[in-house]
């Protein structure tokens, strides 16, 4: 279960990052939602994996799940759909002002040639 | 008057010029005048005590631990800059109400000037080292605002600028010095620091704290080689310079080489660095004033001159020494004062203060004249008058002072140093006001107003009253100097007085003075020679100094900040996995503690989507539809992946949240291209690649690593499940920790996610007032639309689903507390209800039945919740304290009433209002011209037969959310 957990966050983070270094907003906002799920996990791993007793209070049950990882990587999966939908709008601005979805400046020469 | 209310008055005063200034420019003046007349009653208070020898205390607690207290403190020698910062700020006031024109905005600059004041005088009452580097920099920009109070003209904001960097440049170095000094006396109180003379020599961090605080005050001070930013900052008004370089701004390094004197003077170290630094700023200020022309920079060099006079008599560290310093920084106040404010009189009346187009002013304005030829007079240094009583006193001390091994240099430079300066007055008086009187002065000058030269007359009659009867003036100047000395030393008996008998010092006065009268004999070749020799500029040095940093800096900037973000962002991953190396491979990793857990088929299947999903993501990410279709299975498998793993309510909201984040997203892919080109190079992606997979293996080993072992401490989480239902009263432990345990930190998670929905919205207004408007406007679709963008069928649908949709939702809220649920859980699936009436429906036909804003609806959270919190205040609890109970209706089981699940209503509000407003404004941009609002949920309708599918002007209705 560990294994499947962790390399999942692996594979999770790889793909981010690779979509993160693309050079047009789009894929790049998806890389960031990626990296989202590997820390989210991260954070809820590190409460360490229970299978099978959640955090609801029962009569005669002795075991549960550390909860407190749960209500903070809660709150952080809330937050951030706040913060991809941000990120969304202002590289939706930058593109419907620009016709440009690239993140990065590009050097001046290389707009001139695109105006010519 | 505490003296709290002496620094604090000019402070809050200042506000009140700005109000004032409507009021007229009398009015704003006056008001001023008051609050300055205040501050120099209150003062004025305390001088029982400080003649009975007492210091008087005033003391807040501001950071203890820090060793920063609001602590003041009031002696002889802090009264006596007071009251030259308050009494001579008083003159200037009135001089500045009609020296200002109608063209100057009078409450700003009375505003300034009172910052200044109230920044001048916490510095001379600060008892904390601290609070004085508070003042000390408040000054600093301060001034910035004065000197470049005439904003329009560039000389004023560059010697703002000048004045500015080279002031700020000194605080910082002194910050250093005093933090050092700090610590070596272990208090940063001056009344402790005062008591370790010894220790504080002794130490070896000595020599730097004297050189950094040195650097602070020679700066301030405008000693050499920081001399030249005084000149420059002449570009500001005449009240400005009169008040900043006679008594308060430049004094305040004075003040603090004064205030610090009892512990930092005495060693060979000070002697050599202050005195020579004095000696040479006194004979250089008083040889540049003498060619000047440009009455005010000839001023201002003559006041460089003079702080390097006091400098040098700080320097001897003779007792005799500071108090003939002590003496001569009230003359030097009354008679500098008086100077600047004559000549700003000139410079109104005549317009022009360049010394070679005036002269014969003697007979056209006779006041001015007398006024002006007092103050100059007693600058040179002739009997009865005051300059003369202190520099004797200063010659006096040269006399006494062996520097580098040799007893005349002193002696020779400081006659020399007086014989300019006498010169320099001398051309002051007769180039401007004696000779015969011209016609070719740009406007005719007269005498001004009385409003104008009472204050230069008040201190004209001071400079003679003390000149010619220093006795009353000798308890006062031995009151400030023993406060100076403190334990030192002994105030000398040397009493002030006009005659000393045949001393040396007077033969040198006497050589100075006839000395001054021959240089002028024969000025008109001396300038001719000073014109011809070549001299360094000290504003093209410095210009050329800044401008090359700030060249360096820009290129420093801009190669490391060039708004390629992959680079950051790969700089960023690369550092990150570096440093995470690091610490793995110096760091010691104990052994496993935790059996690892086996899994069956189903986990294995779901991991095996998963990774296919974000394999095929990163493969297929040029189609952006497929990838957003794939990212919704990594979401759909991490939420399953909560199930399994004990957190329903993570399940529940990663669930929801997908829902919204997908419709968020396509709703962008409506304006967005569909498919990423091809653009980076092979080898760019390989690279990337190859950064990705290290980062995912970094994941992966940490992860791996931790979830073997059990944690280092003891988690707080016991704490949590013990007392979620005895303290919180509920079960679900989560929901618990959420509301209640954690509340405070979800409260600002719902102003945060508020914040985000109002900024979304807020761009979304400014795209649509933009230029970016015509271009949504005449977008055409990239893809086909659908003849039947809101069908019947789901229209029904969802109008069916709503109702059960809202029961979900409520049932989920309520059952929050105690099973998996609660208010983030209930808002997003409540917000997806609302979503699918949009979707379904059109934008139009919703809106048209909604009743409350989504800003209200978040507003409405925020408050329910602060509000909730408040109310354990009136239980006289601390904010969001929980509170339950259980209550039993008949015919219903006995349920329980809680607070927490009212602060529940206020998350669940925001969480609405917040997905439903990000979610509008995205939608409100798809409106397209020539899109005509249906007032219909259904493009296609049977039941209506006056608009029918064949008919043209209604084929694509409606500007759908999806």
């Amino acid at each position: 279960m560990e294994l499947l957990v962790a390399s999942a966050i692996g594979v999770m983070t790889a793909g981010g990052i690779y979509l993160v270094l693309r050079l047009r907003t789009f894929p790049v906002i998806l890389g960031v939602s990626l990296l989202t799920y590997a820390v989210n996990v991260y954070l809820f791993a590190s409460g360490r994996l229970t299978i099978g007793a959640p955090p609801i209070l029962t009569d005669g049950v002795e075991t549960y799940t550390d909860p407190l990882p749960q209500a903070l990587v809660l709150t952080a999966i809330v937050i951030s759909f706040g913060m991809t939908a941000v990120v969304v709008m202002i590289g939706l601005g930058a593109y419907l002002g620009s016709e440009d979805d690239h993140v990065d400046d590009r050097p001046a020469t290389q707009k001139a040639d695109d105006q010519a | 008057m505490s003296l709290f209310y002496i620094v604090l008055l000019p402070f809050l005063g200042a506000l009140l010029p700005g109000i004032m200034n409507a009021a007229g420019r009398a009015a704003c003046a006056g008001v001023t005048f008051v609050v300055t007349l205040g501050a120099f009653v209150g003062l004025m208070t305390n001088l029982p005590a400080i003649i009975a020898g007492e210091t008087v205390q005033a003391s807040i607690e501001w950071l203890p631990r820090l060793g920063l207290n609001f602590t003041l403190m009031l002696d002889g020698l802090g009264f006596f800059f007071s009251l030259l910062i308050l009494g001579i700020g008083l003159l200037i006031i009135a001089y500045a109400r009609h020296y200002l024109s109608r063209d100057d905005h009078m409450g700003e600059f009375f505003t300034y000037l009172l910052l200044f004041q109230g920044a001048m005088v916490g510095i001379v009452l600060s008892d904390n080292i601290l609070l004085l580097l508070v003042f000390w920099e408040l000054t600093s920009l301060s001034s910035f605002l004065l000197i470049g109070y005439w904003k329009h003209l560039p000389e004023g904001r560059q010697g703002a600028r000048m004045a500015l960097t080279v002031t700020g440049m000194g605080g910082l170095a002194m910050i250093g010095g005093m933090l050092i000094l700090g610590r070596i006396v272990g208090s940063y109180d001056l009344s402790v620091i005062l008591q370790n003379r010894e220790l504080i020599q002794d130490s070896p961090l000595y020599l730097p704290a004297l050189i950094l605080i040195l650097l602070g005050c020679f700066t301030k001070s405008a000693q050499f080689p920081f001399h030249f930013w005084l000149p420059h900052a002449m570009a500001a008004p005449t009240p400005v310079s009169a008040y900043l370089h006679s008594a308060t701004m430049v004094k305040a390094g004075i003040f603090l080489m004064a205030r610090l004197w009892p512990v930092l003077s005495g060693t060979p170290e000070w002697i050599v660095i202050v005195t020579t630094a004095g000696l040479i700023t006194m004979v250089l200020g008083a040889l540049i004033a003498l060619f000047k022309h440009d009455l005010k920079a000839l001023l201002a060099f003559s006041t460089v001159s003079h702080l390097g006079l006091i400098t040098m008599l700080l320097g001897t560290s003779t007792a005799f020494g500071a108090m003939a310093a002590v003496f001569h920084i009230l003359n030097h106040a009354t008679f500098k004062a008086a100077l600047f404010m004559s000549a700003g009189i000139v410079d109104h009346e005549a317009h022009t203060r360049d010394i070679r187009r005036l002269g014969g002013l003697r007979t056209l304005m006779p006041v001015v004249f007398t006024i002006a030829t007092v103050a100059a007079l007693s600058m040179a240094g002739i009997p009865f008058l005051n300059g003369f009583l202190s520099k004797e006193m200063m010659l006096e001390e040269a006399t006494h002072t062996v520097l580098f091994g040799s007893d005349w240099l002193v002696p020779v430079l400081a006659t020399v140093g007086s014989l300019l300066s006498a010169a320099y007055c001398f051309r002051f008086i007769g180039h401007t006001f004696l000779g015969p009187v011209r016609d070719d002065y740009p406007h005719k000058p007269h005498d001004p107003n009385m409003g104008m030269w009472m204050p230069p007359a008040i201190l004209a009659v001071l400079v003679v009253v003390i000149g010619t009867a220093p006795f009353l003036a000798e308890p006062f100047v031995k009151l400030v100097t023993a406060s100076l000395l403190g334990a030192a030393a002994e105030v000398p008996d040397a009493y002030l007085a006009i005659w000393h008998g045949l001393v040396p010092a007077l033969y040198m006065s006497i050589i100075a003075v006839l000395g001054g009268l021959l240089l002028m004999l024969v000025f008109a070749p001396l300038l001719r020679a000073w014109e011809a020799t070549p001299r360094p500029e000290a504003k093209a040095i410095f210009d050329w100094v800044v401008n090359g940093a700030a060249a360096l800096a820009g290129r420093v900037i801009h190669g490391l900040h060039n708004g390629a973000f992959t680079r950051y962002a790969m700089i960023a991953m690369v550092t990150i996995v570096a440093a995470g190396y690091h610490a793995w491979a110096t760091g010691t990793v104990g052994p496993a503690t935790r059996a690892v857990q086996p899994a069956g088929p189903v986990p294995v299947a779901g991991w095996a989507m998963l990774v296919a999903a974000v394999i095929g993501m990163v493969v297929l990410h040029r189609n952006r539809f497929l990838a957003l279709m794939l990212i919704g299975i990594v979401g759909l498998m991490v939420s399953v992946a909560f199930v399994f793993l004990s957190a329903p309510d993570l399940a529940m909201t990663q669930f929801t949240v997908e829902v919204v984040t997908i419709i968020l997203m396509l709703l962008a892919l409506n304006f967005l291209p569909n498919r990423t080109p091809v653009e980076s190079t092979l080898l760019r992606r390989v690279r990337d690649g190859g950064v990705a997979i290290l980062g995912g293996l970094a994941a992966f080993a940490l992860s791996w690593h931790y979830m073997l072992r059990d944690a280092v401490a003891a988690p707080i989480s016991e704490f949590h499940l013990a007392n979620s239902y005895k303290g919180g009263g509920g079960t679900n432990v989560v929901n618990v920790i959420l509301v209640d345990f954690r509340g405070f930190d979800t409260y600002g998670e719902i102003i945060v996610l508020g914040i985000a929905a109002l900024l979304i919205y807020a761009l979304t207004e400014t795209l649509l007032d933009g230029p970016v408007r015509r271009k949504l406007l005449n977008r055409l679709p990239s893809q086909p639309r659908s003849g039947d963008m809101h069908p019947m069928m789901m229209v029904v649908l969802t109008r069916v689903i709503m109702p059960v949709v809202l029961l979900v939702g409520f049932y989920i809220f309520l059952r929050g507390h105690n099973e998996p649920g609660g208010g983030f859980i209930a808002g997003l699936i409540v917000s997806i209800a609302v979503v699918m009436q949009y979707m379904a429906s059109g934008f139009a036909w919703t809106s048209a039945r909604l009743r409350y804003p989504y800003h209200g609806v978040i507003g409405a959270g925020v408050l329910v919740a602060g509000f909730t919190g408040i109310g354990s205040w009136f239980v006289a609890k601390p904010f969001l304290t929980s509170d339950f109970t259980y209550v039993r209706i008949p015919p219903f089981q006995e349920f329980e009433l809680a607070t927490a699940a009212l602060f529940d209503l206020g998350v669940f509000l925001a969480v609405v209002g917040a997905v439903m407003l990000s979610l509008e404004s995205f939608s409100r941009l798809a409106h397209r011209d020539g899109d005509t609002d249906s007032e219909f949920p259904m493009d296609i309708d049977p039941s209506r037969e006056e608009i029918g599918p064949d008919q043209p002007d209604a084929p694509v209705t409606g500007k759908g959310v999806g």
